[in-house]
């Protein structure tokens, strides 16, 4: 049963990555995206992670996608320009390496991993209730959260300052016209 | 292997019935507030179709199903028919982790007002799913919702459309942090995720007394995430003549609306489950030892489920009165006043509400006295906050001269 569904969402989560990247409209790939994402979230569930399912709905498809959304309609940006990429290289050697790296994930997978489907343990399991998941969080890796936290505050203020910057600079050509 | 069969069939029941009643409610909702906003307004209301009007939705329904179902031809044909679908689905699915009433078909109400952690012995066939991140859940699905209104903008074609789309996506992003935060101080409060343990949790005090603070924002925000008036800028008709829906006909269109109207009974179901004690009242106890042992455990048992969905439905509607009441009673506010409310008001409020309660229950350990503590504080953050927003004022249009200016073709310079 579990193997069924794993296959089901697995292909899911492949079709909807797939076609994100091959469609030509913004908006569609976008939609794809979060197909994507709505399968994986179910994969963390099949995982025994309740709270990564939920973090994952909530801030990829309820916060992340919604703003792309908003700026590609805002910008009105849905079609992407048929023109010829400006770097001729670019294209065979994105190819050569993502070859690469799928070869290099099979050769892994097949080598290291043991050959019995993933069966969630038990002290996984505890691991991933959220009360565990946060007390961990705030006292063993309390440190990278900080850290996380204080890149992310960086970004916000260097947001607030840049638009700030380009507001005074408007400001003050109006005021010398 | 029956057991199973047994456990789906009792779900597929539960489901089916869940729908049904949401749909049901969803439709005498529209009648109880065309009809409260007109004795507000000092109007009469819809009273022709059967007694007192009780018939109306039936006409409304019968009236949209053969509605003719026109599909624009330039509309992006897929997204189209995707967004009603979008949007009413997250709507229902809220309702899987709501509990509506405590029926513990195990035959022993006792249950129900037991620790959940010590006590498994409960199923309660008036909730869905009792899984432990519940109130995350709720949030996950909440923020999904967006996406029905965002995308059936973008789909139309149309101007209006994707202005009210435009404005939904940026709404909803700016309350959703409100809404959460809000409802983080409550789960803090409880200590728990789960809907069903935070309703135990409630069984001495409501969370309303602690986290007043909290349910005013939780209200304030709940209101601009569904769009409702006075926040309902989405659809403003002035301006958009419906928003995002004004290429939407017939049973698409009553899809929208069915979906703005389950989401407001689902807001009002989580704040009477998060902050009014959600099914539960005095006296249910005493119903149920006194009904057991006339009749039974199992008649004790039935009786506490009825009673218990009785008063969640009594608290669901009160929250509904409220909302209706506000809408009738607030004119639609400015957009930039929107933001400036979400932003510099809801969101610090809210994260203060945080702090203050990690801070009381950690260094009041009592129960009685935190609350308090917390009610008090509650009390003067509010009475701060109103004096201080209506002394400051946004400053109103200088910085929306500055921003528009640049756009108006210029004059030869001097």
């Amino acid at each position: 049963m579990e193997f069924v569904m794993f296959f089901a969402t697995a292909a899911i989560a492949l079709i909807g990555a797939l076609a994100m990247v091959l469609s030509p409209n913004a908006v569609h790939s976008a939609l794809f995206l979060l197909l994507n994402f709505a399968a994986i979230s179910v994969l963390f569930l099949l995982l025994r992670s309740p709270f990564l399912f939920a973090i994952q709905l909530t801030v990829y498809a309820g916060a992340i996608m919604v703003l792309f959304l908003f700026v590609v309609m805002l910008l009105g940006a849905e079609r992407a320009d048929a023109t010829q990429d400006r770097l001729a290289w670019q294209r065979p050697l994105a190819l050569g390496l993502a070859l690469v790296l799928l070869i290099e994930a099979v050769f892994i997978s097949v080598t290291t991993i043991p050959q019995t489907p993933a069966v969630a343990s038990p002290e996984a399991e505890a691991f991933a209730a959220p009360a565990n998941l946060g007390s961990v969080l705030l006292t063993t890796y309390v440190l990278p959260l900080q850290i996380t936290g204080i890149i992310l505050l960086v970004a916000i203020v260097g947001v607030v300052v840049l638009n700030q910057r380009a507001r005074l600079r408007h400001s003050l050509e109006l005021e010398q016209k | 292997m029956d057991d199973i069969v047994v456990q789906v069939l009792i779900m597929l029941v539960q489901v089916v019935v869940l729908v049904l009643a949401i749909s049901t409610g969803f439709a005498y909702l529209t009648l109880f507030e065309r009809r409260l906003l007109a004795r507000m307004q000092n109007r009469v209301g819809p009273n022709r179709a059967g007694p007192g009007g009780f018939l109306q939705p039936a006409a409304d329904a019968v009236k949209l199903f053969f509605k003719e179902d026109v599909i624009p031809t330039l509309v992006d044909r897929g997204v189209y028919l995707l967004a009603p679908a979008l949007a009413v689905i997250p709507a229902l699915l809220i309702w899987a982790v709501i509990p509506f009433g405590c029926l513990n078909i195990a035959g022993d109400y006792q249950a129900c007002f037991a620790d959940p952690a010590t006590n498994p012995n409960l199923h309660n066939i008036f909730q869905l799913a009792d899984i432990d991140i519940g109130v995350l859940y709720l949030l996950a699905i909440t923020s999904i919702g967006v996406y029905g209104i965002t995308l059936a903008g973008w789909a139309s074609n149309s101007k209006y459309a994707m202005l009210g789309g435009i404005r939904a996506s940026a709404q909803l992003i700016s309350y959703e942090l409100a809404l959460s935060s809000a409802v983080l101080a409550a789960v803090m409060m409880a200590g728990t995720l789960s809907t069903h343990e935070v309703i135990y949790q409630q069984m001495t005090m409501w969370f309303v007394i602690p986290q007043l603070l909290g349910f005013v924002l939780f209200l304030i925000s709940g209101t601009a995430e569904l769009v409702r008036a006075p926040f309902d800028l989405v659809e403003a008709e002035q301006e958009l003549t419906s928003g995002y829906n004004a290429e939407y006909g017939s049973m698409k269109f009553a899809l929208f609306f069915m979906s703005e109207y389950i989401k407001m009974i689902a807001i009002s179901a989580i704040a009477v489950t998060l902050y009014l004690g959600g099914w539960n009242a005095p006296g249910l106890e005493l119903l149920g030892s006194l009904m057991t042992g006339m009749a039974g455990p199992l008649v004790g048992s039935i009786a506490v489920g009825l009673a218990s969905f009785l008063v969640f439905l009594v608290k669901v509607v009160l929250i509904l009165f409220l909302f209706v009441w506000m809408r009738a009673s607030w004119p639609r506010v400015r957009y930039d006043k929107l933001m400036y409310m979400g932003w510099k008001w809801l969101l610090p409020l809210a994260l203060l509400n945080v702090a203050m309660t990690a801070v009381f229950v950690v260094v009041l350990p009592d129960a009685l006295i935190h609350s308090v503590a917390l009610f008090v504080a509650s009390l003067v953050v509010m009475a701060v906050a109103y004096v201080v927003s209506s002394r400051v004022k946004p400053a109103p249009s200088r910085s929306r001269i500055k921003m528009v200016q640049p756009e108006v073709p210029r004059r030869p310079s001097s």
